[in-house]
């Protein structure tokens, strides 16, 4: 099977994938009307999962075992029904309303996936998503009230990092609540993120950690105490797998986006899609450019090729850019509904759509 | 027994016929729902077993007031319709 990237989008779960050298083709749709917030295809035995927002009835989970031909509804993850205080009222109890990310457990833990969601807990399945139960170590943390929303009213997991080589190592990224480490498949956690700053909070409260917006974190393979993070703030990386980050402070033309991609087998080259910064979430001078560093955020280059020459407003959300196992091709999708695809490292870009609905995650799927 | 029936927007993502329950309450009716199709159950309520936001039950033509202990009355006969309010675009 050719090489596809899914596509989760406002309007459903689009499939593309590689007709001939370069030229992508959409070869299918599920869910078409439905907005999709995150999709899973797990390398380890060849399922695809797709998380639903379907709003007015709720976030809904799918498996799909045939390349999604058919699919079939699991149980959500959910939280346990809170005691009702004296007068029956349960109004306060917590209710997942976003599966905003999933993740594969290791290699060695089969039917393993982790689910980042908002309102702020992490949930884990032992049986390829039949059941799941809320990380209560980490949900329980005095520190997880501090916790707010960014983009959101609440707080949210958006990044799940497993560890390839120690797969009960786990390094998390909450907006806003900053980075949490876990040594032992999440049973203890701790507080990393030394370094990250917000500068848009009151001084004496910069640098205070479970405070951070991180944006979203990209582990390597290869190196995977390199951690890259796209931070509400700026670009920051971290060598030790998250305890201490280093800014990088010479991002061009701006240190301000969402999205962040790391290459799989060498942990100094990354890319990004700078915007002009918070409160103006466009392109800069609304021309859009992916930006790479390959020599760990010491210098930028950044590429025009095959984007919008025009003046453009697409925004790429944080799960929206990424990058093969071969770390030579990578896949765009804005919230503009333009999707994109690179070769040759990024530098130059092609469109494959530019009239999809809104985008909130492209991942690629090795064929076999 | 009460007659419970749904919209058809429900019926877009799962099988939900209308069906006969007892019970003499929403709760009570909406539990005998779920006993008989247990997936139904998270469209309707969220995690701690509240009314959605945006679904709305009326029970003989009355909107459901209780919508966190879903404790309205449900007298025999009663037709319980279940719908939610579309939006978007």
């Amino acid at each position: 099977m050719a090489d596809r990237i899914y596509v989760a989008s406002r309007k459903g779960l689009l499939e593309f994938s590689e007709k001939a050298a370069g030229k992508w083709d959409m070869t299918g749709t599920s869910f078409v009307g439905e907005p999709v917030s995150a999709v899973l295809p797990d390398a380890r035995d060849g399922t695809l999962y797709a998380a639903l927002n379907l709003g007015h009835f709720g976030i809904k989970l799918h498996r799909s075992e045939d390349g999604a031909k058919t699919w079939r509804e699991l149980p959500a993850p959910a939280y346990a029904a809170t005691p009702e205080g004296e007068d029956g009222d349960k109004k306060d109890g917590p209710s997942v309303s976003l599966i905003w990310t999933l993740a594969a457990g290791g290699t060695d833990q089969p039917g393993r996936l982790w689910a980042g969601t908002i309102p702020g807990g992490l949930f884990r399945s032992d049986d390829r998503g039949e059941s799941w139960s809320l990380v209560g170590r980490l949900w329980n943390l005095p520190e997880r009230e501090q916790w707010f929303g960014g983009g959101y009213d609440e707080p949210g997991i958006h990044s799940i990092c497993v560890d390839p080589t120690d797969s009960k190592r786990l390094t998390v990224g909450v907006s806003c609540g900053g980075v949490w480490m876990s040594k032992d498949a999440g049973a203890s956690w701790t507080l990393g993120g030394a370094g990250l700053r917000n500068e848009y909070m009151p001084p004496d409260m910069a640098e205070t950690r479970v405070l951070q917006d991180v944006h979203r974190l990209a582990q390597c393979p290869a190196a995977p105490n390199v951690i890259w993070c796209q931070h509400h703030n700026g670009i920051f990386r971290t060598e030790d797998g998250g305890v201490n980050f280093t800014e990088i402070e010479t991002a061009q033309p701006s240190a301000f986006g969402f999205a962040v991609a790391v290459h799989p087998a060498d942990p100094n080259t990354a890319w990004f899609v700078p915007a002009v910064k918070d409160e103006c979430r466009v392109p800069v001078d609304q021309r859009m450019v992916v930006s790479r560093t390959k020599d760990g955020g010491n210098s930028f280059e950044v590429f025009a090729d095959g984007l919008p020459k025009n003046p453009s407003f697409d925004l790429v959300y944080r799960h929206c850019l990424d990058i093969d196992a071969t770390g030579e091709r990578l896949a765009m999708g804005s919230t503009t509904g333009n999707f994109w695809v690179a070769a040759d490292g990024g530098s130059r870009w092609t469109l494959v759509s530019n009239h999809l609905p809104p985008i909130a995650q492209v991942i690629w799927a090795p064929g076999d | 027994m009460a007659r419970v029936s749904f919209t058809n927007n429900l019926r877009r993502h799962l099988p939900c016929p209308p069906t006969e329950v007892p019970g003499d309450t929403v709760r009570a009716v909406l539990d005998g729902v779920f006993a008989a199709n247990p997936m139904l159950r998270s469209y309707l309520l969220d995690d701690q077993g509240r009314l959605r936001k945006h679904v709305k039950v009326f029970v003989g033509g009355r909107v459901v007031s209780d919508t966190a202990g879903l404790s309205d009355s449900v007298s025999a006969g009663d037709e319980v319709f279940v719908f939610q309010a579309l939006s978007g675009g």
